[in-house]
């Protein structure tokens, strides 16, 4: 039967392995040979976009990259799907969005931030990721 | 209580529950939303109530952690807490930063990082509590009589649940390695580090409620930790299948990550092995329901529903969707939710000297809160699959599948009503039992 020494070097062993394990894969799969993201192409104004998405919390509603909150719809591909103009109505409106009468914050941006954030929604749009936007069909613009 | 200083615990609980009272209101405005009723939304809009209703998740779990551990630790190892009156500031410096936070969140001060909304500047106020709290704790411990493989595993998983705060912390101009670290801090804490804190609570409970030999099952809390951080760490790869990395974490993730219900299952296994071999029967009826419950539900709602979309396969259609929030709640529930309740019926007797111990509102309390979830869990899971159905498989558009699926938000407006009775019923059993006093000292051999 098992003693409690034996559980205690089970605990204390597999934690220290599998946690060397998780600490090679994420520098493996961090390093720039396996880069998925095309972060050579991550601009300046595509990150004051990742500012701007982040400081109004857009993910409080949204999904980008699957993750958030399931409010409102998916944003990986968005550009493909509806196109710079409408984005930027979307953003620079002046009264609450309500596509369907589910009412999005009115954010009122300049011309240049809406610019910024899709710029960012383009970089996001060239990640490659494993598939997951071949099967999300409000993702790409020929399911629609 | 055996310890003048385990009454502050007392004041940790009351905070946890008054936060959970605020966090159901934020469900509830969420879930109205939902349905097209959305009068608060020039003032709450959605992405407010969800931060405001997740954080203070958060807090109150943790706030009744920290209660466990200010309950547990001084009987662990048999010394009164090193500073009550620091352990109060610590209190009220916590209730400081969740506060400000919440109202912040109100007016646009966040930081729009799913879970880790809290500003920096908090951050910074965050750790500086939480060092405090586990200088009180480790203290207490290093200066004690005995150093139990309890209090040992409680008190190393709030030391690493602070450790694990800091990756958040790191600035990154890419969303691939913001998301990244994200989940270092946050799939490690619920399904690593923060089991630890459960499964050092469930071992105290378990030793206090059955009388069963502390070796064996200390032992036991060995083995389950040990599948815990066996199956957690590596799992932490299924949140990395589709977000922009590595495809080697679909293989790794995927192996891992279905390894995950073990762990949960060795938990609820081990919590009613315990009690049939128990011979002693504790009169502390209701802990033991709280007890054995949050090991049952935790094995469901984290560990079976949780492996219902955690396979790459799966979660390719599942990830995204309301199925999620079907997983999310019922584990949260059932893991952590649950055991800070059983930790609390324990002790609020033996603080308070008032012993009710086995009342029909105690035991409503429980049934009714557990079918309201599970009915929650049930709403959810059927919203998720029929979206999963329309948006990705039928490939139909986002809000003409959200308008279809608005009717099983009804239900569950109605069954978190339900659950909101069982909450308020054990918050008046809370409130029954009166404030701590020290006449509570040493009337009870536990």
């Amino acid at each position: 039967m098992l003693s409690k020494k034996q559980a205690r070097a089970f605990f204390l062993g597999g934690t220290v392995v599998t946690f060397l394990i998780f600490i090679g894969l994420t520098v493996y799969s961090l390093s720039s040979a396996q880069d998925q993201t095309n972060k050579e192409n991550l601009t300046e104004q595509a990150i004051r976009g990742k500012h701007i998405w982040e400081k109004n919390n857009c993910m409080g509603c949204h999904t980008l990259l699957g993750e958030g909150a399931y409010y409102a719809p998916e944003l990986t591909k968005v550009i493909d799907r509806r196109g710079e103009g409408y984005i930027k109505a979307v953003l620079m409106s002046p009264v609450p969005w309500q596509p369907n009468g589910r009412k999005m914050v009115a954010y009122k941006m300049s011309e240049s931030d809406a610019e910024d954030v899709i710029a960012f929604f383009k970089w996001i749009g060239k990640i490659d990721l494993n598939g997951f936007d071949r099967v999300v069909s409000p993702l790409a613009k020929k399911n629609n | 209580m055996k310890y003048k200083s385990q009454k502050v615990a007392y004041w940790f609980f009351a905070f946890s529950l008054l936060l959970l009272f605020l966090q159901i209101i934020y469900g509830f405005i969420m879930g109205f939303d939902r349905i097209g009723l959305q009068g608060l939304h020039e003032i709450i809009p959605f992405n407010t109530a969800r931060a405001v209703h997740t954080n203070l998740l958060v807090v109150w779990l943790l706030s009744g952690f920290m209660g466990a551990a200010y309950y547990i630790i001084p009987e662990e190892a048999q010394h009164e807490l090193v500073s009550v009156k620091l352990a109060y500031v610590q209190l009220i410096s916590l209730a400081v930063v969740a506060v400000t936070a919440i109202i912040g969140f109100h007016f646009n001060i966040w930081e729009g990082r799913k879970f880790l909304e809290i500003p920096r500047p908090l951050d910074y106020l965050v750790v500086v509590n939480v060092l405090l709290f586990l200088g009180l704790i480790l203290l207490t411990l290093f200066k004690g009589k005995r150093k139990t493989t309890t209090a040992l595993v409680l008190s190393m998983g709030l030391l690493f649940a602070a450790l694990l705060y800091l990756p958040g912390m790191i600035p990154f101009d890419s969303q691939v390695l913001d998301s990244f670290f994200r989940w270092w801090v946050v799939h490690l804490w619920v399904e690593g580090v923060w089991e630890l804190i459960m499964g050092g609570i469930l071992s105290f409970l378990l030793i206090k409620l059955t009388g069963v030999d502390r070796e064996v099952i200390e032992k036991w809390l060995y083995v389950i930790v040990g599948l815990t951080f066996l199956s957690g760490i590596l799992g932490t790869g299924h949140h990395y299948y589709y977000i922009g990395v590595n495809k080697i974490w679909i293989i790794v993730g995927g192996i891992f990550s279905a390894l995950e219900p073990l762990a949960f299952l060795a938990m609820a296994l081990f919590a009613v092995n315990m009690y049939r071999k128990g011979e002693k029967k504790h009169p502390n009826k209701t802990a033991l329901l709280w007890t054995i419950g949050s090991a049952i539900v935790s094995f469901i709602g984290a560990g079976l529903l949780g492996f219902a979309h955690t396979l790459p396969q799966t979660n390719i259609y599942t990830h995204g969707t309301l199925v999620t929030a079907m997983h999310g709640h019922l584990a949260f529930w059932g893991a952590y939710a649950m055991i800070v309740f059983a930790i609390i019926s324990y002790a609020l007797p033996n603080m308070t000297g008032r012993k009710f111990l086995d009342s029909n509102v105690g035991r409503m309390a429980f049934w009714i809160s557990n079918i309201g979830m599970i009915g929650m869990t049930i709403s959810f899971g059927v919203a998720g699959v029929a979206q999963v159905y329309m948006e990705r498989i039928m490939k139909m558009e986002f809000m003409a599948v959200q308008k279809l699926i608005s009717i099983h938000f009804v239900v569950l407006i109605i069954l978190a009503s339900l659950f909101t009775i069982g909450i308020l019923l054990y918050m008046y059993e809370f409130i029954k039992h009166g404030t701590p006093t020290d006449e509570a000292l040493e009337t009870q051999e536990n």
